[in-house]
């Protein structure tokens, strides 16, 4: 496949991965976090952890948008599903979220209630226009990619005058994220995880750009290398990680210059401004309340928001007591630390939501790593 | 350093709840939730020493030789498709099945469900369509049963075929006979009919001009066991795709499976299309391959007949099975790594970024 097998080519890995094996300083540690859960599944499905020294160690970062979402604000959703009537179209993989109880939208609508998977936030509006009589919303969820689409199909639903289509806003942040966990205590001044640089964001930094994460590399001093989700893209930065930490640099490197510039795609950021505000505070899985960290929609489309028209109200449900999915997502402990890991918690029967995407740190590794705990 | 080095924790499945529980999409997906759905509730209702062969059809002995038994249902959406309907898949999905134990089919059966309002110009092509995909197959259709449903309690048309077949003397293919050292084929590419199917969903909008592998083996299989004929493994890798097989076969047979991601035949738009739908081949279906398992000597030999045959031009060697008391089918990846190929969990659904 043109464009795609040239960055997953067998050859050139081998070539990088001894680089690194050159470079990489043995005395000294490399523990690199990928925030994306993009890189997470990369790093999983292509085995690459066979191809890196030891020394250098992946910590899973908190970047699965599914990962990150409040079981709170998936027992909404479903309240919302029930309500007769009413279609709730979503992305996929939020349909296999666990509540605390053990529902979810799959099953929700395995009893009845009107849930459809869509691909793109367009479809919502297809359908909305499709069943006029019918309130129609669309559980809208992820990071600055998927954003400026949320944004154009409010304004298209607005330019339509469609009065049944409104949006359950879940948009949230990177860069606030990245320094919530720099700026714990567990970072800061315990000591209790070890990070030395970052593997940037490949599709959110096409839209943000590289310039937001400047910050981090000056002001927590750590190297930050943007990448693409193809496996050489990630070899390549954890080489080019490994050269800035052997140098003493904290620079923010370019590596998927294919897509990324300093300042990203300007059209969509001002597209997200018109629509979008931030909160004032949101919780996030793993996280808890991380300020200024989320968006929701502004007074100007409050027609379109959700929250608003079916007073959504706020739901705060603790995770299972068991469940080290704050942790994990925070890189304090890995998967198979967890005490539920692939035993009571596994891709079938998911008790935290890592295990639940297959971006999900718990879950990539599950399905495509378990077998290194067995040598 | 990277890794605990401890033991793995055993394999733990949570029992279904039947008191609260409802039938989800994916206790049909054929994956991990499908083969508990089995276990707990068929197995253990009509546990018998012909449902315990765990094959996808039961084999029973008769005066002078071996018969077996098999039976599917078809409910596919849309029912007609690039390369084939739900009539031909009806015909070809239960000679395979029955095929898959090195028999040769003699007869089939055909039951259907319509739902009222369902137009008689689509049955009258869908029962044509299965009347010359057996007549292809030299199997007839020799018994049936009609049932119609009220409008809204069905979709459109569901067809459940059984088929019985006489296995040749000094024939034993079973999904328990794989050993360490044997070698895994395919028959050819993987994944078409699943993309073929999902480009025509409502709610994808692609084109792509990949048809459906619809197609019955039988005939394949016979010039397959006239080669080797101590072939130890048939399965032909229906939903779920490869992956799920393998994984049925592992624990069947109390082995592990190493397979080599560069000798995976797959087309270049089905890799494409599942690229950008967020999906993994390996779980795509197919309706017209299968996987075979045989002792390394006999491989070379087994692989040239395949690629003589019309249905197995693209026929591989994929890897190995392997000692492994855990039953991990894994992969050598294109990239040089390891990873687990697992059962599907759940449905196949894409990934958001």
């Amino acid at each position: 496949m043109k464009y795609i097998d040239e960055f997953r080519d067998g050859a050139l890995a081998k070539t990088i991965a001894a680089n690194i094996a050159v470079e990489v300083k043995p005395q000294r540690r490399y523990h690199l976090m990928e925030f994306c859960g993009g890189h997470t599944h990369a790093i999983s499905r292509y085995g690459m952890v066979d191809l890196l020294p030891v020394n250098v160690r992946m910590i899973h970062g908190p970047g699965c948008p599914v990962c990150v979402l409040p079981v709170g604000r998936i027992e909404n959703a479903i309240q919302l599903a029930q309500i007769p009537g009413l279609i709730l179209c979503c992305y996929g993989d939020m349909l296999r979220i666990p509540t605390a109880k053990g529902m979810s939208l799959l099953k929700t609508k395995a009893g009845g209630a009107d849930v459809r998977m869509v691909y793109s936030s367009a479809d919502a509006v297809k359908i909305a226009q499709q069943n006029p009589g019918q309130p129609v919303v669309f559980f809208a969820i992820g990071f600055e990619t998927t954003t400026p689409p949320t944004a154009v199909a409010i304004k298209q639903a607005k330019a339509l005058g469609l009065t049944n289509f409104s949006v359950f806003c879940n948009h949230v942040l990177t860069p606030s994220a990245i320094s919530h966990i720099l700026q714990s205590p567990e970072v800061r001044q315990l000591g209790l995880v070890p990070l030395d640089g970052f593997i940037g964001p490949a599709h959110v930094s096409t839209v943000i750009g590289s310039r937001p994460y400047e910050y981090f590399a000056e002001e927590f001093q750590k190297p930050v290398v943007i990448a693409g989700f193809e496996p050489l893209d990630v070899l390549q930065a954890i080489l080019m990680l490994v050269r800035q930490l052997n140098d003493g640099r904290a620079e923010v490197e370019n590596e998927f210059t294919r897509a990324v510039t300093r300042d990203g795609n300007v059209k969509a950021q001002l597209l997200v401004a018109e629509v979008f505000e931030l909160r004032r505070t949101f919780e996030w899985r793993g996280l808890g309340l991380v300020p200024y960290s989320a968006l929701r929609i502004k007074s100007d489309y409050a027609d379109f928001d959700a929250e608003l028209r079916f007073q959504i109200p706020a739901i705060s449900i603790a995770d299972n007591k068991a469940c080290e999915c704050g942790a994990i997502l925070r890189g304090v402990k890995r998967p198979q630390d967890c005490k539920i890991f692939g035993t009571v918690c596994t891709p079938d029967n998911p008790m935290g939501s890592c295990m639940v995407s297959s971006e999900g740190a718990c879950a990539a590794h599950y399905s495509y790593g378990r077998f290194r705990e067995t040598a | 350093m990277t890794h605990t080095r401890g033991k793995i924790k055993p394999g733990y499945t949570r029992l279904i709840d039947f008191k609260q529980g409802r039938v989800e999409m994916s206790h049909g997906s054929g994956g991990r939730s499908m083969a508990q759905l089995i276990e707990q509730l068929f197995m253990a209702a009509f546990d018998n020493e012909f449902l315990r062969q765990m094959n996808d059809q039961a084999s029973f002995p008769v005066q002078g030789g071996r018969m077996v038994m098999s039976t599917d249902s078809h409910v596919v959406t849309p029912l007609f498709f690039p390369g084939g309907d739900i009539g031909s898949l009806a015909v070809n999905g239960t000679l395979n099945d029955v095929a898959m134990a090195g028999a040769q089919p003699c007869y089939l059966a055909a039951s259907f469900i319509l739902e009222a309002g369902f137009p008689l110009a689509d049955l009258k092509r869908i029962v044509e369509s299965m009347a010359q995909a057996a007549r292809n197959a030299h199997v007839p259709i020799i018994t049936g049963d009609t049932k119609v449903v009220e409008k809204g309690k069905g979709d459109g048309v569901f067809i459940t075929t059984t088929g019985i077949g006489r296995v040749p003397a000094g024939i034993n293919i079973s999904g328990d006979r794989a050993h360490p050292g044997d070698k895994l084929l395919v028959s050819g590419t993987l994944g078409d009919h699943g993309v073929a199917i999902m480009s025509l969903r409502e709610n994808l909008t692609f084109h792509t001009s990949i048809t459906s592998d619809t197609a019955a083996l039988h005939e394949l299989v016979a010039a397959m066991i006239a080669v080797a004929p101590n072939l130890h493994v048939l399965r032909d890798p229906t939903r779920g795709g490869l992956a799920t097989v393998l994984n049925e076969i592992a624990s069947q047979s109390g082995v592990g499976m190493m397979v080599q991601e560069d000798q995976l035949p797959i087309r270049e738009q089905v890799n494409a299309a599942c690229e950008f739908l967020g999906l993994d081949p390996l779980y795509v279906a197919n309706e017209g391959k299968l996987v075979a398992i045989c002792a390394p000597e006999d491989a070379e030999g087994l692989l040239a007949a395949m690629r003589a045959h019309p249905l197995g031009t693209d026929a591989a060697i994929i890897g190995e099975v392997t000692a492994d008391p855990h039953h991990f089918v894994q992969m050598k990846t294109c990239f040089g790594g390891k990873r687990v190929v697992d059962w599907l969990s759940g449905e196949q659904l894409p990934r958001i970024c």
